[in-house]
């Protein structure tokens, strides 16, 4: 990552990236496939919206790792997945969950990842 | 929201040296109060560090310029002048962004759960290139050839337990087929499809549901892999015979050669011809199998035999009370595999729930079948259980299990037989993840409802991962260690033993006594057995350290377990030297036919050098050379 890009993506998760602002909906829609392909099947809500032990790990690691905390396991209630984030976790992994390439996921396919958690988690504290 | 703070004032696990951080020109810092991101500038360049609670996790990127001299891995015996010019010329076939070189780019190219993981030594790829089609697979295996440079090479990339995405040798440059994602041909009346490397089980899945066609998808227990990088290495799924067995159930393959050349094997290799998926045999002899699990080419293209949709599946139990009853019984249950009757047969011990009884771990320990059997009657519980599944119809498939039943009874006194489930097909989700199992209790249904239907999910993840009764730890070194064992119940009870005291000699202890091992039947005429005290290890305790000396006891015992006559079917790069050297016949016969064949059509060594434990002649050096 260049410096103008580290500074970009500090821009943008402290809010002020207008022109991304712009293309919302867009991009969390296209967040939302990446989600369904690649993220859910790990990291959905189970059935009935239960994290279901069995089925999907990656809830079920969170739901473990955060209990006694007011951290949801699912992370489409998440508020706190900005785009440097989510770098981190995809391209590094962490703990049981191994990295992700580009191939399989782009940056610009994390952008929208990142555009579409800011939509549910918003959806999520209304409710 | 955000709070600006610098990272070396920061104490968790797993941050670099304060000392480090004196260096930074400046320091960027976002986060709240579930993560902390810091930016640094550092005189080598950005240092990133992520602070999660108590834990950190900091990485730097190396740019490659035109010298070549931050790069950090490089190709065995080329220097990093010549290889960023092969890197240039790889970019200027795949396009600048589909070179990735920085160590943030590369780092999902290691494997996640290596036994080398941050030494020196980790097997590490150097570049990955990612071509979008088949001419540009050819010309980045000529470009290698002029720069001698070892390419890797993956289709879905997800073969953890198995080495991950990462090469045989260090510093080869991997190629990255996930780009050529298309599924190009699937016939739902001749049973067959023909797809691209980087098509997971997920995406054909996908493409059968979008378009409601008839065939299932026979998976592996983790649907983010893929077709054709399962079925080069042998990997295996769980629904019919001719299905499950991934590499058998191909049919016909396009190649990219070591000089370039594209080759189709089969029916593919007669210009015109309308049966390439059907008849996977041609000609002459096939060289389909040097590609699996052995680096004679870059596969581009590969068929795939479909299991058509049953209408029905219906699943039932059998128990049989005394040890030695497991001979009779997987007699009875070969019989029915091999008349194509049932599908995967999944084999248990009810004994499992007596782990804690000190008189049943007595028995077990001196594997006394007396007292074994003894232990078992006055629990009340049998010793072994087989779960049977049908595909058929209603009616067929009640008929078959009607049959099995007669047969189980006639063939073992004492054997007690179970209605299971009767599902019509496709199943609901709902039905896949239905917990309720529908045999009374003791007796424990093993069946994965999702593979059993071919329905492709990542449910296997939670074997590695933070679970209830591992809450603060992952299982860092998961790898598979499964030996080949003959296909009867005499042999399995062999094994139990065998297995049990190569354990013990090494002082390792598996957690379920290997007196109760069961095998698994993933390939219709075989059986694996897993080395229950060696394959997936490590959790809380792993270190460096740990994990090393794991890879010394690996090797050992796959030594020890060949002296007896058992092979391993799959290894990770680090250990398949170890096993090629298991399948010694002759004096490695085998090796020596496959290492001539090699040089014959690879003479620069640069596909996939090492692959299957096959050297090519510039680098045989590297056989076994790894931590010695
Ligand atoms: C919890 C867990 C459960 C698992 N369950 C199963 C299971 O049920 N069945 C099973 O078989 N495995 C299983 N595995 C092992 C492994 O994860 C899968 O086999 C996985 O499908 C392999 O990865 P892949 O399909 O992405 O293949 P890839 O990683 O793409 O390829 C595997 C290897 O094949 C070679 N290769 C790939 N593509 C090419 C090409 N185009 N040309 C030449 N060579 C190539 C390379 O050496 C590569 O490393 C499991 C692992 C874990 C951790």
């Amino acid at each position: 990552m260049k410096k103008s890009a580290v500074l970009m993506s500090l821009l943008l998760c402290s809010g002020s990236g207008a022109a991304i602002a712009a293309d919302v909906p867009a991009a969390a829609a296209a967040g939302k496939n990446v989600f369904e392909i690649r993220c859910a099947p790990c990291h959905a809500a189970g059935l009935g919206g239960d994290p279901g032990r069995d089925h999907l790990p990656g809830t079920d690691a969170l739901r473990i790792k955060y209990k006694g905390t007011t951290v949801p396991a699912l992370l489409e209630r998440r508020t706190d997945l900005t785009e440097p984030v989510l770098k981190v976790y995809l391209r590094h992994g962490s703990w049981s969950m191994p990295p992700f390439r580009k191939t399989e996921v782009s940056d610009a396919d994390i952008a929208n990842l990142a555009a579409y958690f800011a939509v549910t988690s918003l959806a999520a504290e209304r409710k | 929201m955000y709070t600006v703070q610098h990272a070396r004032d920061l104490q968790c696990k797993g941050m670099p040296r304060p000392e480090l951080f004196r260096a930074a020109r400046s320091c960027y810092g976002v986060g709240d109060h579930q993560h902390r991101l810091f930016l640094h500038e550092m005189p080598f360049g950005p240092l990133t560090c992520l602070v999660v609670g108590a834990e950190c996790v900091c990485y730097r990127e190396s740019v490659i310029n035109n010298k070549g001299d931050a790069m950090t891995i490089l190709p065995p015996g080329v220097s990093a002048r010549q290889f960023a010019k092969a890197l240039a010329e790889f970019a200027a076939v795949v396009g600048p962004d589909w070179v990735l070189s920085s160590e943030e780019d590369l780092q999902p190219y290691r494997d996640h759960f290596s036994l080398l993981k941050d030494q020196p030594d980790e097997l590490q790829a150097s570049a990955a290139v990612c071509p979008a089609d088949v001419a540009q697979v050819q010309a980045i295996v000529r470009i290698a050839n002029r720069y001698k440079t070892p390419l890797f090479a993956i289709s879905t990339g997800k073969n953890f337990a198995y080495g991950g995405p990462a090469p045989n040798v260090r510093g080869s440059v991997t190629v990255d087929l996930k780009r050529m994602n298309r599924v190009l041909e699937l016939d739902e009346k001749r049973h067959f499809v023909l797809v691209e490397p980087g098509v997971s089980y997920m995406d054909l899945y996908r493409y059968i549901q979008e378009r409601n066609l008839k065939v299932w998808v026979d998976t592996a227990d983790v649907g983010w892999g893929g077709l054709m990088g399962n079925a080069l290495e042998h990997g295996v799924g769980y629904t019919l015979g001719p299905y499950r067995d991934h590499f058998s159930a191909h049919c016909g393959m396009e190649v990219v050669l070591p000089d370039g050349e594209l080759m189709r094997t089969g029916m593919g290799a007669l210009p015109g011809s309308g049966g390439w998926q059907d008849y996977k045999h041609g000609f002459g002899p096939d060289p389909a199998g040097l590609f699996a699990q052995g680096g004679f080419g870059i596969v581009v293209k590969m068929g795939f035999r479909l299991m058509p949709q049953p209408e029905h599946w219906r699943t039932g139990l059998v128990t049989v009370p005394k040890r030695r009853d497991l001979i009779p019984m997987v007699d009875t249950v070969n019989y029915l595999t091999d008349l194509f009757i049932i599908g995967e047969p999944l084999y248990g011990s009810p004994l499992r729930i007596l782990r804690e009884d000190k008189a049943f771990l007595q028995a077990a320990d001196s594997f006394d079948e007396a007292a074994l059997d003894r232990v078992a009657a006055e629990h009340s519980l049998h010793s072994w259980q087989v779960e049977l599944q049908f595909y058929g119809s209603e009616k067929t498939t009640l008929a078959n299990w009607e049959w099995a039943k007669e047969l189980m009874l006639r063939n073992i006194p004492g054997a007690q037989c179970f209605d299971g489930e009767s599902l019509p097909v496709p199943v609901t989700q709902e039905q896949i993840e239905r917990s309720t199992r529908p045999y009374p209790a003791p007796y424990a249904s093993q069946m994965r409802r999702n593979v059993m239907h071919g329905v492709p999910k990542l449910y296997a993840w939670w074997m590695p991962s933070r679970t209830d009764d591992f809450p603060d730890s992952w299982n860092q070194s998961h790898l598979g260690l499964f030996s080949v064992v003959g296909r009867s119940g005499a042999a399995v009870l062999q094994a139990q033993r065998d297995f049990d005291r190569v354990a013990r000699d090494m002082g390792s202890k598996p957690a379920m006594p290997y007196a109760i091992s069961t095998p698994l039947n993933w390939n219709q005429s075989a059986f694996l057995l897993g080395n229950g005290a060696f394959g997936s290890a490590t959790r809380n305790e792993a270190t460096p350290q740990s994990k090393l000396d794991q890879l010394k006891l690996l090797r050992e015992v796959l030594k020890r377990n060949a002296a007896m006559g058992y092979g391993d079917y799959r290894a990770p790069p680090l250990l398949q030297d170890a096993v090629a050297d298991q399948y010694s016949f002759n004096n490695h016969a085998l090796r020596r036919f496959n290492e001539r064949l090699k040089d014959a059509a690879d003479p620069n060594g640069i596909l996939l050098p090492g692959r299957g434990g096959i050297w090519p002649k510039a680098l045989r050096a590297l056989r076994g050379a790894i931590r010695k």
